[in-house]
């Protein structure tokens, strides 16, 4: 039933793109990998692990209070990663970069610290229904530490948003906007700018979860003039335990810290601490240091590709993984929005994604299933979980193919 | 016979499967013959925390001083694993259940399945067999 695909894989340097990465040379189960869980993580290029080989063979040490060469040298290059942050979203300010362990982290912060200053008994914050748990929580936190009420935009059964809903539910009372670019489980891209110049018309901030952006989409915080944006570096090729937020500055300065400790401060007394400026007042204790530093090498795989052809590159493997699992029997898509990047979740008539999961494994295919950290997803569609493939810019037609014959394989076991 | 000598017994039945298509089938083919549960046991705090799919598990002490486990599962894998389990364990005193040692999961080419972090829930559910051994083994001191 597959007829061949006309693309042909994605080249780097004229190599396919996959021979940058060792963890996709392995075979699992006496099979070669194929790895399409890059939602949740993906694998690193060789020039990233040797970054962090080479951070560690040279510049270790403790930042920004050292006055030796080592520490010098390693604030140098945190701070070089910061600039670098900065120009790929193209933010005003270098010291709008704050690191941070990664998304949930970057919107924690925000949850806390904004809410800590501008929430107040009946306000309101409006998220989506397709948010990522790490998008719901915090904000459900923060509602009720504050006396105040969460709201929640709906959506389509193609898993669009009902934007025109907006219109009711923003008002005078909502101190925040928290919204996801892509959603992690349905794939929907949802059209931010005009999301914000809504949100901005009432002078609400808004917040982007950019985790699953990052690493697809070319990203300009000016463009779309978001107040916060999120993301981490281990979706886009970079290290774990890195993450960005971005904020405009001022709000940053109007934001008490989030945690105390080391470095976040300028003088400390007992009777009373002065905080440090941005970005620092943010960033309490030792950071991820490697994390930051070797974010660089990241950085620079993606600008390299550049990151413009790797997406147009992504969305041709999207459709034509569509087309193909569309023929196998039985299979409903999850999320058929219009604008969708490279996630495809999908559920089989008469299966449990779980068991459809476990067999693909054994084949070598390496997928997600459950709920993806989306619940409320979930139970709008009325399923117990999806089967996700998540695409990368490594990954190739001929493994959709193998995708499909696998899943075949799967039914047939399980009929 | 003895939790052992039905492990061994699993353990040659498994052993003429050779490739892990063919133990797949097999499990499968288990859970498709699990007896069925009793509906009225098909409820939330019978559910297995810790599966991915829902893992419905029920325990009962009959006169004869041995502990009858019936199960079910919305998805076919786990429903083949819990099945297996309920073999072995099924139909044994209290005492001879908390005290098993499951070796034959690691023999019978499964052993992935034993991660806790593996989210099928094999290891929650021997736990939650164990639980319910231990739980009728003071039942039944108190009595």
């Amino acid at each position: 039933m597959n007829t061949l695909s006309t693309i042909s894989a994605f080249t780097y340097q004229h190599k396919q793109i996959a021979d940058y990465f060792p963890a996709l040379q392995q075979k699992v189960y006496g099979q070669p990998l194929i790895y399409f869980d890059n939602a949740a993580t993906t694998q690193k290029p060789q020039s990233v692990i040797d970054a962090i080989a080479r951070y560690y063979s040279t510049i270790n040490s403790n930042v920004h209070r050292g006055v030796h060469y080592l520490s010098q040298l390693a604030t140098e290059a945190s701070e070089e990663t910061r600039r670098r942050v900065a120009r790929f979203i193209n933010a005003r300010h270098t010291h709008e970069i704050i690191f941070t362990r990664g998304t949930t982290e970057s919107i924690n912060l925000v949850a806390y610290s904004y809410s800590k200053a501008f929430l107040k008994p009946g306000d309101n914050v409006v998220i989506s229904a397709m948010e990522h748990h790490s998008n719901i929580v915090p904000w459900q936190i923060a509602c009720e530490d504050h006396g105040a009420t969460l709201r929640v935009i709906p959506m389509n059964e193609r898993g669009e948003l009902l934007l025109d809903e907006l219109d009711h539910l923003l008002d005078e009372h909502t101190r925040m906007l928290a919204i996801t670019w892509i959603s992690n489980s349905l794939g929907t891209v949802n059209p931010v700018r005009e999301i914000i110049e809504k949100a901005h018309q009432l002078n609400i901030p808004v917040l982007i979860d950019a985790a699953q952006a990052a690493p697809h989409i070319p990203i300009d915080v000016q463009a779309i003039d978001c107040d916060f944006l999120a993301f981490s570096g281990h979706k886009m090729y970079g290290p774990t335990g890195i993450g960005v937020l971005y904020g405009k500055e001022q709000w940053l300065d109007r934001m008490p810290p989030y945690q105390g400790g080391g470095e976040m401060i300028k003088s400390v007394r007992f009777e009373k601490t002065e905080y440090n400026d941005l970005p620092f007042k943010f960033e309490a204790g030792t950071p991820h240091i490697e994390g930051t530093v070797c974010l660089q090498a990241a950085l620079d795989f993606l600008e390299s590709l550049p990151l413009a052809d790797a997406y147009a590159y992504e969305q041709q493997l999207l459709e034509y993984a569509t087309r193909q699992v569309s023929q196998v029997p039985g299979l409903r898509i999850i999320g058929q929005a219009a604008e969708k990047a490279s996630i495809l979740s999908f559920i089989i008539a008469d299966t449990h994604p779980y068991d459809v999961g476990v067999l693909l494994d054994k084949m070598g295919i390496a997928v997600r299933t459950g709920h993806h950290c989306t619940q409320p997803v979930m139970d709008f569609f009325g399923i117990p979980g999806t089967v996700r493939v998540s695409l990368a810019v490594y990954n190739t037609p001929a493994e959709i193919d193998r995708l499909t014959t696998s899943l075949d394989k799967a039914l047939s076991m399980l009929k | 016979m003895t939790i052992n000598e039905i492990q061994d017994e699993l353990i040659a039945e498994f052993s003429m499967l050779t490739d892990w298509v063919d133990k797949y089938e097999y499990l499968i083919q288990l859970g498709k013959e699990l007896p069925p549960i009793d509906p009225q046991y098909k409820t939330d705090d019978h559910l297995i925390k810790g599966c991915q799919s829902k893992v419905w598990l029920h325990a009962e002490l009959k006169e004869d001083g041995k502990i009858y486990f019936t199960a079910d599962s919305d998805a076919i894998i786990s429903k083949g694993l819990v099945s297996l389990v309920i073999r072995i364990l099924s139909g044994h005193t209290p005492e001879e259940i908390a005290k098993a040692d499951l070796y034959c999961i690691d023999r019978i080419g499964l052993k992935e399945h034993l991660s806790p972090t593996r989210s099928n829930g094999l290891v929650s559910m021997i736990k939650q067999m164990k639980l319910y051994a231990v739980a009728f083994q003071s039942q039944l001191k108190h009595a």
